[in-house]
């Protein structure tokens, strides 16, 4: 059908965003990944009002200082990258298995839980900010450590929601039938339910603290996490392209075995600094150079497969994002991790913007842009499995327009505070020797205010891209006559 | 066909490499974890016991090592006048670590170089060139920890430490921990870092 043709019939068709086509698992991922969108909004709103505080300090100072919006910028992202992967694993489950999940109305009381209790965290961040010096601040308010600062009762509000989802996930796939990515999934998911009791504790030593805080980040972000999407992958590329599951599996496993074999001792490039043994400079700088070698394996199959099957997909939008995924994964992560990983180099950047640049591209490449793919086939499922290939009603010009945006402005943001990074590197370590004086040095060079200019510029264009994905995901199908085709495997 | 396949080409090859990869690195990590705690233990042979606040520390270049290393002076500079026995030092250590989680320091500042970028790290901060003299160095970090806006440190960046309400005992936890963070045998992070009192070593 042409575009022209159907645009004169966009009047008459009107798909209504519907969950009438939807299994049990799919209904209530889509309430994960409308919690995880409207947390992804307030990730980008408070990251920009943090980057706002470097070129104007007295922005909001003593009513939203830095530390509450940074704290709400990391935590709301990692909040809605884990209601992603458990929406997307939700959407899967009943397919993978071929049996209705076992205990879906306490999955969707999980839900709830977990989404009171993240609310009420946000407002106590945000209202009362912090606490006095004692325990009870750390139960309460905030745990005071980064990524983690959930306070406690949370914490286990989190993992009684977590087990939960594991029961569901374990539960329905030894009813149905069990397959490889179903037994990588059951495996990770204990490792990563596990891995966050490692951070449930206070201790004085600090160095006893970060050696367990960074079994759960790392371990967390650079073992499991990946593995999961790599699992998400799997099936991604079995639904989208209709590649063989024999070929997805064998990739799943060769992926499994390079991402916890560098990645598990990976964790010693964390421990260069903070009091552990010198060994781990050996350790940690080797393993840690090995890890983007998975995420090579990752771009390559999922290119070659996509190759084979002449890139035909159902669903334009969550291709480009799982392509973008392939991509963002390996640089983000793999690249410019490995810039900066060996210790030769990590103890003048460790610490540095680099780190923030990184971080930034690593978290959006390797895992925003699959939630995102899996926000498309949700909605496309919504709007009665509609046409979502080439020659869209509007030409599909707002998730192109979204795509480019959220992609260009990270992009952008990333080389701004890589640019910030290194000459934190050079000024305030490598000449001034770390001292306060040479931090500051640093941070009132023109470099780095130059630096902190077109971050915000990015920043703010990666908010745009977020308002525009936002209004593309209610609007994509909506006059779209066409149904969708299947793909053949 | 699939009889010419070779065996490191196939689901079942990979399926045991990944279980064995993964079971023989967790196993690694666990001998090293044992290893590293006992070594990062306060009063282990890398991070110093407590009471360490009674003393005078420093940094230096070491020309063995060849790399900066935390220095504990066999001389005597009690915190605030006072010398604390083993379980007062802890206490007043904990409550500056308590302090420092309540409040959320981490998202400006690094410990040793992790947390945020908005305000320097503070591995080293007992240490450093900005207190001027170590006679001025307490009065100096009580004062700006009580109220951060009043004196503010900002080196002409306007960028200053919100007003977080610490108390006068919080400020001198604080300030223990400091101290005792700065002690911790980092591997030579930071590099080229002069202490305070370089010019008297």
């Amino acid at each position: 059908m042409s575009s022209q043709a159907i645009n004169s019939s966009v009047s008459k068709v009107i798909r209504p965003l519907s969950m009438d086509k939807l299994n049990g698992g799919q209904k209530l991922a889509v309430h994960y990944f409308t919690v995880a969108m409207i947390l992804f909004m307030a990730q980008l709103l408070f990251g920009l009002l943090a980057g706002m505080q470097y070129l104007m300090p007295d922005f909001l100072y003593n009513t939203l200082d830095f530390n509450v919006n940074r704290m709400v910028h990391i935590n709301a992202m990692i909040v809605w990258m884990l209601y992603g992967f458990i929406g997307s694993i939700y959407w899967f489950l009943e397919d993978e298995s071929g049996v209705e999940i076992v205990g879906l109305k306490w999955g969707k009381i999980a839900f709830w839980v977990l989404t009171v209790a993240v609310t009420i965290v946000v407002l106590v961040y945000l209202l009362v900010q912090t606490g006095s010096g004692t325990k009870s601040s750390i139960w309460l308010i905030n745990e005071g450590r980064e990524y983690i600062e959930a306070p406690r009762w949370a914490d286990i509000g989190i993992v009684a929601v977590v087990l939960v989802f594991f029961y569901n996930v374990a539960a329905t796939f030894s009813k149905g039938k069990w397959s490889g990515i179903a037994g990588v999934l059951t495996l990770d998911l204990v490792a990563l339910a596990g891995l966050y009791i490692a951070g449930m504790f206070y201790t004085t030593n600090i160095s006893v603290d970060q050696y367990w805080w960074w079994w759960v980040i790392h371990l967390w972000v650079e073992a499991t996490w990946e593995v999961l999407v790599g699992c998400i992958m799997a099936w991604s590329l079995m639904t989208l392209l209709g590649v063989r599951r024999k070929i997805v599996q064998t990739w799943l496993y060769i992926e499994v075995a390079l991402m916890f074999g560098s990645g598990i001792l990976g964790l010693g490039h964390h421990y260069f600094w903070i009091g552990t043994p010198e060994y781990w400079l050996t350790i940690g700088g080797f393993f840690s150079a090995l890890e983007p070698i998975p995420l090579v394996a990752m771009v390559v199959h999922s290119i070659y497969d996509s190759g084979v099957h002449h890139f035909k997909t159902r669903n334009h939008p969550a291709f480009a994002w799982i392509i973008a995924h392939a991509f963002g994964n390996f640089f983000g992560a793999g690249v410019w991790g490995f810039m900066h990983t060996l210790p030769q180099i990590n103890l003048y950047t460790h610490g540095t913007q680099w780190t923030a640049s990184h971080g930034h591209l690593a978290f959006f490449g390797a895992y925003a842009t699959i939630n995102i793919a899996f926000f498309y086939l949700a909605v496309q499922k919504m709007r009665g499995d509609c046409w979502m290939g080439g020659n869209m009603p509007d030409n599909g010009w707002k998730w192109k327009a979204a795509m480019v945006l959220l992609n260009l402005g990270v992009v952008g943001m990333t080389v701004a505070l890589l640019i910030a990074g290194y000459e934190q590197s050079f000024i305030e370590r490598a000449v001034e020797g770390s001292t306060w004086g040479g931090y500051f040095a640093a941070q009132s060079h023109p470099w780095f205010i130059q630096a902190m200019v077109w971050r915000m510029v990015f920043g703010v264009m990666t908010f745009i891209g977020g308002i525009l994905l936002f209004w593309d995901l209610l609007t994509i199908g909506k006059y779209e006559p066409r149904p969708a085709v299947g793909v053949s495997q | 066909m699939n009889e010419n396949r070779p065996v490191w080409a196939s689901e079942s090859f990979w399926k045991k490499v990944a279980v064995w990869v993964t079971a023989g690195s967790f196993v690694i990590l666990i001998f090293l974890t044992f290893d590293s705690i006992s070594q990062i233990t306060a009063g282990g042979s890398r991070v110093a016991a407590y009471t360490v606040i009674n003393k005078k520390v420093t940094y230096r270049f070491d020309k063995t090592k060849n790399r900066y290393q935390p220095v504990i002076l066999d001389q005597d500079e009690p915190l605030f006048g006072q010398m604390l026995d083993e379980k007062q030092a802890y206490e007043l250590v904990n409550l500056g670590k308590l302090t420092i989680q309540a409040k959320n320091c981490m998202n400006c500042h690094t410990l040793l170089g992790n947390g945020a970028y908005y305000a320097p790290d503070l591995t080293k901060a007992w240490l450093d060139q900005g207190w001027g003299t170590a006679a001025s160095r307490e009065m100096l970090m009580l004062q700006f920890l009580q109220n951060p806006g009043k004196y503010a440190r900002t080196y002409g960046t306007n960028r200053k430490m919100p007003q977080l309400g610490i108390t006068e005992k919080e400020a001198k936890g604080i300030i223990a921990y400091l101290k005792w963070m700065s002690t911790i045998d980092t591997n030579g992070f930071p590099n080229n870092f002069t202490a305070i009192d370089a010019e008297e070593d």
